[in-house]
């Protein structure tokens, strides 16, 4: 077996437009998460069991059924519901939501680390409870926990390939596509894998100087 | 006349007039009593200190009259208002009368030094940015470090976190000022600093101060009263010539002798 340069010219043209979708993936992905998850993590804080009970049941749920299975029932069952979204839209979506379920014990932690003297602190200003949340705990609570949500970004990154089974053509679903067509496997693979070891090396530079500036 | 006027009846022109009372008070944790059935009464501007062996309920104290915990009896009154049980708006109003100084300082580590300081009178008492700025450059001055309002807590040495705390605390205009043993996380050289800061506020403002400290040097220069606890008790009260110079009860030599 011998490495064809020309396969790799001719795999390329099909490779950015999966690795423009990866970083789609990723991105949007990464931020739902981020931000669902935070949501998750202040509703379980509610007063009310009404709420916590719910959101929990919910979470534990989606935490704890793969992610395969979520894009599935994602994909073929609301559009029987009549919503239909673009393959993209829900394989997204599908990720964001199962790593929220992730980033909401991340934030827990983090929350849980601010000291309890923040909070009396806060309270003896008379800071009016929303403020102390967003101008005293998060802060901190977030900067705490940059370097572990990070590590989720990476481990999504691994499992967008997995949106292949809803028919996106990221980067494994485009080698794959040209593998078949072209009976070239290894030129095609290969480049995809040193693409994610690269795309992760990126995104934890990417993380590491946000840490920096959160952390300053 | 206002339904105000009624709620608070003006007090008698001539006499003090009473800003804290404890009636009755009594705060238990578990089965453990740690306060038990405390009556006191602290008049406006006074300064008074409490002293007493470690655990009998000085920080309880001062942590009942900032509302960071509840009473199980008893009532406390914060310049004829009641607290415990009051709805929250009257608890926060209450709460606008009084700052509070933590032994551990507590400062808001992701602002700067100028931020912690504006960041309650912006938000609680409305003050528009620069007018609550340049009061905290007066305080910080006031405590010794105009230089520093850029800074972050943590490139600070712990005396200077301490007082940016006490700007950060007068920075609210509260009537009454809590102290928890302020000094007691500090490098011993650092302690000077602070307590002269402090003295110059007892001297210069009408301040009410509740301070809780074992420096009795510095007690015995700052108060009016001295309080001397024991087991969630009074055991005796008077002001500091008598407590630190002829104690009546055992207790209070027993204890005096082992600090001083
Ligand atoms: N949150 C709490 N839960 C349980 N016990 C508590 C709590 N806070 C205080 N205590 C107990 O109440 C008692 C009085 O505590 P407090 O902190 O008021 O004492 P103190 O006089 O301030 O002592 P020190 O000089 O050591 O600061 C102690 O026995 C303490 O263990
Ligand atoms: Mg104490």
């Amino acid at each position: 077996m011998t490495w064809d340069w020309g396969a790799v010219r001719a795999f390329l043209p099909h490779f950015w437009d999966g690795l423009l979708v990866t970083l789609e993936a990723l991105a949007l992905g990464s931020v739902i998460s981020f931000v669902l998850g935070l949501v998750w993590t202040l509703l379980m804080r509610a007063p009310t069991r009404w709420v916590r009970w719910p959101v929990g049941a919910v979470t534990e749920f989606v935490r704890n059924t793969p992610l395969l299975v979520q894009l599935f029932f994602l994909f073929y069952v609301l559009p029987e519901r009549g919503l239909t979204f673009s393959a993209l839209t829900t394989g997204v979506f599908a990720i964001g939501l199962h790593y929220s379920t992730y980033t909401m014990q991340v934030y827990r932690a983090g929350i849980e680390a601010v000291p309890a003297g923040q909070w009396e602190a806060a309270l003896a200003l008379n800071l009016p409870r929303r403020r102390t949340w967003t101008a005293v705990i998060l802060p901190q609570a977030i900067r705490r926990v940059v370097p572990a949500l990070g590590n989720y970004v990476i481990s999504m990154l691994k499992d967008t390939p997995m949106l292949m089974a809803i028919t996106v053509l990221e980067m494994l679903g485009r080698a794959r596509l040209f593998s078949q067509q072209h009976f070239q496997f290894t030129e095609p693979l290969t480049v995809i894998g040193v693409a994610f070891i690269l795309v992760s090396y990126l995104a934890s530079l990417l993380l590491r100087a946000l840490e920096r500036r959160l952390v300053r | 006349m206002s339904v105000d006027t009624v709620k608070h009846p003006e007090p008698a022109a001539t006499a003090t007039p009473e800003l804290i009372r404890l009636e009755n008070v009594t705060k238990r944790f578990g089965g453990h009593t740690v306060l038990d059935g405390l009556d006191f009464s602290v008049a406006a501007g006074k300064h008074v200190t409490l002293i007493g062996p470690s655990g009998s309920g000085k920080t309880t104290i001062l942590r009942l009259l900032m509302t960071l915990t509840t009473p199980d009896e008893g009532t406390i009154t914060v310049d004829g208002d009641q607290l415990f049980p009051a709805p929250e708006k009257q608890v926060r109003e209450i709460r606008k009368k009084i700052g509070m100084v933590f032994q551990h300082f507590n400062l808001f580590p992701n602002m700067t030094v100028l931020r912690n300081i504006t960041e309650a009178p912006v938000t609680v008492l409305g003050l528009p940015k620069d007018e609550a700025e340049a009061r905290a450059r007066e305080l910080l001055d006031l405590v010794g470090l105009a230089d520093k309002a850029g800074a972050r807590p943590s490139q600070l040495s712990g005396g200077q976190q301490q007082r940016v705390a006490i700007a950060r605390a007068l920075a609210m205009r509260p009537q009454v000022l809590l102290l928890d043993e302020v000094t007691s996380a500090l490098d011993p050289e650092l302690v000077a600093g602070v307590l002269d800061v402090l003295r110059d506020i007892a001297r210069s403002t009408k301040i009410t101060m509740l301070c809780v400290t074992h420096e009795m040097g510095f007690a015995r220069d700052i108060s009016d009263q001295v309080l001397m606890f024991d087991a969630g008790r009074v055991v005796e009260s008077g002001p500091p010539e008598k407590i630190f110079g002829e104690p009546e009860q055992e207790r209070t030599r027993q204890f005096l002798s082992a600090v001083l």
